[in-house]
């Protein structure tokens, strides 16, 4: 038999499970982890950043709600995505514990309330903000769910390629928020995003190959091996650093954030190198990439928070 | 349901509480009981602060929150 279709027959046994399902003892913890409340503090992150470095002006409380919103439009995409990744969740390590391959919450459960908070994120965003930053959130969700978790993560290895532009939005619907626009400085925050996560994720996916293997998912490692995907990481990482730069090159930001996206820039390529000349069983150099990548990220848009937005939203607060 | 249709009248009653027994359904162990009740709770502070939240919000956006193109 093969992985995958273990991957069903467990689907299979869950499904029947949700048939017969004992009642609940789900509690809110349970829930709340469904929601994948690190991603989402990342996604709430970056989306700040896209709001504050927006021009205009919006109240506090638009900007909150808006915050709150992607939030939650976050954690139902995460949810939605345990619902139907519990198989491979169950043969994984790094997610053997979520809550439904743990048993505490059934598939089904997951799936009404990943819908159900889904349905309340953008119809509030809609109402109380606008609907261009709603219709970019339900298309988030749509594309985190249905275009990466159900066609592309079992499909392709390169599925977080694609995928990653799910992940990439926030920071636009942020912008969207505040202007009711989306123009080019939102698309370069996007496309940092977008070209950061496949060196990030192939750097885990590096020393968490046997993980995958295990659970039938096509990541780049497992179908076209170590070195192709040691020279991919190195190759997106030099078309990150460039674009990392840019909002800097292109008077977006100032020389704080030029000397940050340069310093740490350079300290991606350093590590992106390291990987592409380390050979297996030896995977240090993948796992600083894999820390360093989200510092990296984190600096860049901490940043620009600082230097174009917080000035800003003091100025909106004030007013 | 009529005295005709039941044979022992009001004497039967250890087969009255089984058909009540039935009638109860799944009985609730505690444990999901104060599971059930925390998720009561959650779903309850939920909405009332959707509630705070479109009522605060409507008297940010003033008067013109109800004007929108059709």
């Amino acid at each position: 038999m093969s992985l995958v279709s273990e991957g069903a027959d467990f689907r299979g046994s869950l499904a029947a499970g949700a048939g017969i399902a004992e009642p609940s003892l789900a509690t809110f913890g349970d829930y709340f982890a469904l929601m994948k409340p690190r991603v989402m503090s990342l996604v709430v992150f970056t989306a700040l950043v896209g709001l504050a470095v927006a021009p205009g002006a919006l109240h506090p409380l638009t900007g909150f709600t808006a915050l709150l919103c992607i939030a939650v439009g976050a954690g139902a995409a995460g949810a939605l995505n345990m619902w139907y990744d519990a198989d491979v969740d169950a043969v994984m390590i790094r997610t053997s514990r979520r809550p439904v391959p743990m048993g505490r919450i059934q598939p089904g459960e997951a799936l009404a309330f990943g819908l159900t908070l889904a349905g309340f994120a953008v119809a509030t965003l809609g109402l109380l903000v606008n609907w261009l930053s709603a219709s970019l959130l339900a298309f988030t969700i749509f594309f985190y769910v249905a275009v990466y978790t159900i066609w592309l993560k079992r499909s392709t290895p390169h599925n977080i390629v694609i995928g990653g532009a799910a992940g990439a939005f926030p920071p636009m619907i942020g912008w969207a928020a505040t202007t009711g626009s989306v123009s080019v400085e939102p698309i370069l925050l996007f496309l940092i995003i977008f070209f950061w996560t496949p060196p990030h994720f192939w750097a885990l996916a590096l020393y968490r190959t046997e993980d995958y293997l295990r659970a039938g998912i096509p990541m780049l490692p497992v179908v076209n091996g170590d070195p192709s995907t040691r020279r991919q990481i190195l190759l997106y990482t030099l078309i990150l650093v460039p674009l990392g730069i840019s909002p800097w090159l292109f008077g977006y930001a100032g020389a704080m954030y030029g000397a940050t996206a340069i310093v740490t820039g350079a300290g991606m390529v350093t590590l992106a190198w390291q990987v592409l000349r380390e050979r297996r069983p030896v995977e240090r150099a993948s796992r600083n990439l894999f820390a360093f990548s989200i510092l990296y990220l984190f600096l860049l848009f901490a940043v620009l928070l600082v230097e174009r937005g917080w000035g800003g939203l003091i100025a909106r607060l004030a007013t | 349901m009529g005295r005709a249709d039941r044979p022992f009248g009001d004497v039967s009653i250890g087969s009255t509480m089984d058909e009540q027994r039935d009638e109860e359904g799944i009985v609730l162990t505690e444990a999901q009981k104060r599971a059930r009740r925390s998720r009561s709770i959650a779903i309850a502070l939920a909405l009332a602060a959707l509630v705070i939240l479109f009522y605060v919000m409507t008297l940010v956006k003033g008067p013109g929150v109800l004007v929108r193109p059709i």
